[in-house]
């Protein structure tokens, strides 16, 4: 039997982007890259961007790591190509108070659009650095600071 | 010394020869009786740290009700209480080990401790540059980074005796590469990722042949099988009290007393002097050399009583009978399809480090929650054994003596319903 709460965090969406990641490549014209790290589960990503004139033209990513993590960073990469890093930025943003899961934050889910499939993520605190890990790269990779991103800065 | 005044220890109701009777030991530990989400807990997070039986936390409320003193000031009656009590500990670990004396039990924060305090005490005063430590590919990270340090200070170097794929120490490898240049050897007992019990009593006398001292890290061991030093004759031994159904914070380290007399003081402070001028100490004598400032004396007892709890079941009536959960859930386990077991050591300990199908050990561990089950899923802070593998992280359930094989059912409904999620 499953139950209701796991049905809500692995839902068809996030385990099928998991079993078949999009845009899971390395970006040969890259401008921009960074990597993500989580010593606690050893998940690895690394985000290849390219950006022009302040949008993001292309993106790519590699690694290992959970269903959630993955589809995460499928989902985030589909959803921000083409957008501007500033609506990138808000992206992230309602992302991050979807998950944090108090009912006191509202977020946009118009928005958020298909991320909003995420939400059930909120009630496993314990994986909600899965979920964000591939966001925390793009963060950094859009900085484009050079340095490995860990959940445990 | 011996004076036992302590209500924590009981007599047992059960004979050694009594069959093991898992469901009247399940009624010791108050934990196991809860739900989570609704469901009876499967505690199966053993190797992680380990549940504790009334009698412990009987022994630590006693205490602090009681006794509570600084020890080894004793010119009052609560202060006397206490110290009999830590020192009452220390002889009951002594014994518990086969040590030849008390002295030669140093309380610290756990086997962590332990090896961080033989690496900077033993390690910075007798190695230099060039010499060699010898660990193996299985250690844990607290075998490894405690050395690489020392390395870094000394300049000596880090040497690793490698496995083969089933996760067995490579014997003639281990001794192939003692040499001249090597100065310390330090192994797990039982590796904490792959369930491996290592050829120790072998490895050590191949080390003490070219003059070699040993550490073992019995992390473990200690809570999972008899432990005999005179036998083993390892000259530091290690291990935690919350593994061993103790209090977390406190440990154990053994050392030859020929080893601890000549290593200076690890930590400076209170209680391991016996004479202090601003212009020189004179250091205590053994073990309070190395117990600096007031310890984790609730700690001690604690363990202590922990201690006494496990010895009456007897640790061969517990090797035993997890041998025969191993066996059961080696054998359950490998019936889930696509399930690959992590380790087939022929000599194992009751640790199963898995990977189920691609599903990830983290989404495994989740499910295995909502159905109430506790694993660990990750790399086990063995990062170098996970990529000897060529795995990023496993699942693993590591069981203790009130585990059962119904619980070992329940594991492997849940790893059916985590099938079921993911096709």
């Amino acid at each position: 039997m499953i139950s209701s709460e796991l049905r809500e965090l692995y839902q068809e969406l996030i385990l099928e982007h998991s079993k078949k990641p999009r845009n899971f490549r390395v970006l040969e014209g890259a401008n921009h890259t960074a990597e993500g790290f989580n010593p606690l589960c050893g998940d690895k990503i690394k985000l290849y961007l390219e950006i022009e004139d302040g949008r993001v033209k292309d993106i790519g990513f590699q690694g290992s790591g959970c269903a959630i993590s993955k589809a995460s960073a499928s989902m985030m990469t589909a959803s921000v190509k083409g957008k501007s890093v500033s609506e990138t930025q808000t992206l992230f943003s309602e992302f991050h108070k979807m998950l944090s899961g108090k009912e006191s934050t509202e977020f946009d889910e118009t928005k958020l659009g298909k991320l909003s499939v995420f939400s059930g993520v909120s009630e496993f605190p314990v994986r909600v650095k899965c979920a964000t890990l591939a966001w925390h790269t793009l963060k950094a990779g859009m900085e484009s600071s050079g340095k490995t991103v860990t959940t445990e800065a | 010394m011996n004076s036992s005044k302590r209500s924590g220890t009981v007599i047992s109701k059960q004979s050694a020869r009594a069959p093991f009777d898992v469901a009247h030991y399940r009624k010791d530990f108050p934990i196991l009786a809860q739900k989570v989400y609704g469901k009876p807990l499967v505690y199966l997070d053993n190797a992680a740290t380990t549940q504790k039986p009334q009698v412990v936390i009987d022994a630590l409320e006693q205490y602090y009700a009681k006794e509570n003193a600084n020890i080894h000031r004793g010119i009052h009656y609560l202060s006397q209480q206490a110290t009999d009590a830590y020192d009452d500990a220390r002889v009951t670990v002594q014994k518990f080990l086969s040590a030849r004396k008390p002295s030669e039990i140093i309380f610290v924060r756990g086997a962590t401790e332990g090896i961080n305090l033989v690496s900077q005490s033993y390690g910075r005063t007798f190695l230099k540059a060039g010499d060699e430590i010898l660990i193996t590919a299985m250690e844990h990270h607290s075998n490894i980074v405690p050395w690489q340090i020392l390395c870094e200070q000394t300049g000596a170097k880090l040497r690793t005796s490698p496995i083969n794929d089933d996760g067995e120490l490579l014997v003639n490898e281990f001794e192939k590469l003692l040499n001249p240049k090597t100065k310390f050897v330090s192994i797990a007992h039982i590796s904490n990722a792959l369930g491996t019990i290592n050829p120790v009593k072998r490895l050590i006398q191949m080390a003490h042949e070219r003059r070699i001292p040993v550490l073992i890290d019995g992390a473990q061991s200690a809570p999972h099988m008899a432990v005999d030093l005179q036998d083993l004759d390892c000259d530091f031994f290690v291990f935690s009290g919350h593994k061993l159904f103790g209090p977390t914070g406190i440990g154990v380290l053994y050392g030859k007393s020929e080893y601890l007399e000549k290593m200076p003081p690890y930590q400076g402070g209170g209680d391991m002097i016996s004479a202090v001028t601003f212009e020189k100490t004179l250091y205590n004598k053994l073990p309070f050399k190395f117990e600096a400032g007031t310890p984790h004396i609730a700690g001690v007892i604690g363990l202590g009583a922990a201690v006494n709890y496990v010895a009456r079941i007897g640790l061969d009536p517990i090797f035993a009978y997890e041998q025969e959960l191993l066996e059961y859930a080696t054998r359950k386990l490998s019936e889930v399809s696509g399930l690959r077991i992590i380790g087939e050591a022929k000599e194992k300990a009751s640790i199963i480090s898995f990977v189920l199908a691609d599903v990830h050990a983290h989404d495994v561990g989740t499910i295995l929650d909502q159905e109430g089950i506790a694993i660990r899923a990750g790399h086990h802070c063995a990062m170098p054994l996970m990529e000897r593998f060529g795995v990023p992280a496993t699942a693993r359930a590591s069981f203790a003596f009130y585990n059962t094989k119904e619980e070992i059912d329940r594991l492997v409904d849940g790893l059916h319903t985590v099938l079921e999620v993911f096709t």
